[in-house]
């Protein structure tokens, strides 16, 4: 199977739908000519190919690009627009959460919203609070969205041309580190559905829950983890909304044990989500309390040391899973 | 230009249908329970309803606010499923989900009642951007008031649709009031039309309680839209004759100036002038009337007779 960083991976199920669909185009600050210019970035060598019609660079108005994909949206076309920094899905949050999310309810179901909102979400690159801020929880609130955030190329590949069919609005979230992470992705048309979770990795002592870019850190964490005879299941969510509960709740009972683990601050994150399901489905299959590891109840900061401090890490991840083990 | 006999009569017909509705309306949410929610009028006003989508055509596509009902009842609406809806009823255009401040009829080419001040903009831009990217021979019209002239959202719409060349229209009713705020109390250009230039458009400033006229105007930018030239901000100037809402007790309104404009009547106006003109006569207009308040009589009998939705309807509908 071919090697693409996930970045690639978009680009191609971008391309893959835009070469099948007319109907679709995509819209945004830079998504034809960046001032990003990166071959691994998803819209790369886009409008080269498919020309400006259907490649749309905006001015910065956020607002007007998320409503721009409500508005065309409605009309019967599929749009899928880029946020070009997850902090500035606030500019556009009206459209998505007011109009996106709402219109059809509105509508008595008369109207249909297929469009994609991209967003570029992530820290550990420097750049501080106002371009990294994972705002995924505030998106899961909203009913009416589907929030989706794949942590490897093949399920980004896949979960996005999903969502470009999905005939819902769906919030895509792209977390940056990961554009530049190689992984094998199928070619042609490899679909991953929205909703399900996937277990990454099986195990029998400790689930962790997790999704995006904290998947890695799971990783690490488990393999630590089983070379002192600990194994750990993990639970890549991949999809917030809708939530795939039976998949946590099957883990959760096979286990007892739960961590959840995200980059988002604490705080309302949506750790607290997966923890209330368990606690009102599984509480009776559990063989200790449940932990978050998340990013600490502050803004991003930018200094290297202090944005390290703020992302969580596998070491973090071990001491909750060994304290879940020593409980009992 | 000479405005056919058979749209003068075509707005005449909106106009008293709106007003009708209305009046119906006012009298109706003063009866404890028989109204859910708040009531937003559009009461001397309506001549920009059925003078804008008069110049329309079916194809084309309006966007409107929380002061919907003339643009809604012009663009042609079923006033029963518009009354039944405002009553909250399954029957409505809506099925109960949307009440008089979210109207979507996207059959008739109304998707979209937004309350969200200013949000109506970007909105008109997709659905512009649609017809444009279609090639389809039709336009967007966006209703905002004054107030949304103030968003954010506005400006990023009106100047997007304006660098894409997009098939809109802008049209800005400016009733004096914002809430509670006259006009100078909430910006300092004395015209919104005005701002247009910063857009790069043309701004038009027209009479808002002159029926013919904004169909004229609106006219004139539709062929602009349509011919891919883009968009066009029109401004009304009329008068918010009610409150805000109808619990709204306008202590803000000077009397005097609310009668002064109810001497303006947009209703009154064109029916007299059409009868001084010998374009209808008084038993055509008697007759007119008749059906016109036959057509509301109607609509709230339908709505009282209809049933409330199930509670567990609430929970269809979200996702299609």
């Amino acid at each position: 199977m071919p090697q693409l960083t996930m970045g690639q991976a978009l680009n191609q199920a971008l391309r893959e739908e835009m070469t099948r669909d007319d109907t679709i185009f995509i819209a945004g600050e830079g998504v034809g000519v960046s001032i990003h210019d990166n071959p691994m970035l998803p819209t790369a060598g886009l409008l080269k190919d498919f020309g400006p019609r259907r490649v749309r660079d905006t001015p910065v108005s956020e607002a007007a690009i998320a409503g721009l994909a409500v508005g065309a949206a409605e009309a019967g076309l599929k749009p899928v627009v880029e946020i070009m920094f997850n902090p500035f899905f606030t500019l556009a949050s009206d459209m998505i959460v007011n109009h996106a999310a709402k219109l059809r309810y509105l509508s008595g179901g008369k109207s249909t919203f297929p469009l994609v909102v991209r967003i570029k979400s992530g820290a550990g690159f420097g750049a501080g609070c106002q371009h990294s801020h994972n705002l995924e929880a505030w998106a899961a609130h909203c009913p009416g969205l589907k929030v989706v955030m794949p942590a490897t190329a093949a399920d980004a590949k896949g979960l996005l041309k999903s969502a470009i069919r999905d005939p819902n609005p769906v919030i895509f979230f792209e977390d940056m580190m990961l554009y530049f992470a190689p992984g094998p992705v199928p070619e042609g048309e490899h679909l991953v559905p929205i909703g399900p979770a996937d277990i990454k990795r099986p195990g029998k002592d400790v689930t962790v829950v997790t999704w995006s870019r904290m998947l890695g850190v799971a990783f690490q964490a488990a393999e630590q983890l089983a070379t002192e005879g600990i194994e750990v299941e993990i639970v890549d969510l991949r999809t917030l909304a809708p939530l795939d509960k039976a998949a946590i709740l099957a883990s959760v009972r096979k286990t007892g044990r739960l961590v959840v683990l995200h980059e988002a601050t604490r705080t309302g994150g949506f750790a607290g989500e997966v923890a209330a399901v368990v606690m009102e489905e599984a509480f009776e299959r559990l063989k200790a309390p449940l932990r978050r590891v998340t990013g600490p109840d502050i803004p991003v900061p930018a200094s290297p040391p202090l944005e390290r401090f703020y992302i969580p890490d596998a070491g973090q991840v071990v001491t909750a899973v060994k304290d879940l083990v020593s409980f009992g | 230009m000479t405005v056919p006999k058979g749209k003068l009569l075509e707005m005449l017909h909106f106009l008293l249908l709106s007003r009708r509705f209305e009046e119906a309306l006012t009298e109706l949410c003063q009866i404890e329970g028989k109204i859910p929610g708040m009531m937003i009028l559009c009461t001397g006003q309506e001549a920009v309803g059925a003078g804008v989508v008069a110049a329309l055509r079916p194809e084309d596509v309006i966007i409107t606010n929380h002061r919907s009902h003339a643009h809604l009842l012009a663009k042609g609406a079923d006033p029963k499923a518009l009354m039944a809806e405002i009553y909250g009823k399954r029957t409505g255009c809506n099925k109960g989900k949307s009440g008089t401040l979210h109207l979507a009829l996207p059959e008739i080419g109304a998707p979209c009642t937004s309350t969200v001040v200013g949000a109506g903009p970007p909105i008109a831009v997709g659905r512009a951007f649609a017809q444009q990217y279609r090639n389809e021979p039709a336009v967007t019209v966006c209703f905002t008031g004054d107030g949304a002239s103030d968003e954010g959202s506005f400006h990023e719409a009106l100047n997007l649709a304006s660098l894409w060349r997009l098939p809109a229209i802008f049209v800005c009713e400016n009733n004096l009031y914002a809430g509670a705020q006259r006009l100078e109390e909430h910006t300092r250009v004395e015209n919104i039309a005005d701002r247009a230039a910063g857009y790069g458009m043309p701004g038009v400033v027209v009479d808002g309680n002159d029926a013919p006229a904004l169909y004229t105007a609106t006219l004139d930018a539709r062929a602009r839209a349509a011919a891919g030239d883009g968009p066009t901000l029109i401004e009304c100037k009329t008068y918010r004759w009610r409150g805000h809402g109808e619990s709204d007790p306008q202590l803000y309104q000077p009397k005097e100036e609310i009668a002064a404009w109810r001497a303006l009547c947009p209703v009154a106006r064109l029916r007299d002038a059409m009868r001084a003109q010998g374009l209808i006569s008084a038993e055509e207009l008697s007759a007119m009337e008749t059906k016109v308040n036959a057509l509301v009589r109607e609509a709230i009998r339908f709505a009282e007779e209809s049933p409330y939705p199930e509670p567990l309807e609430a929970l269809e509908d979200l996702y299609a």
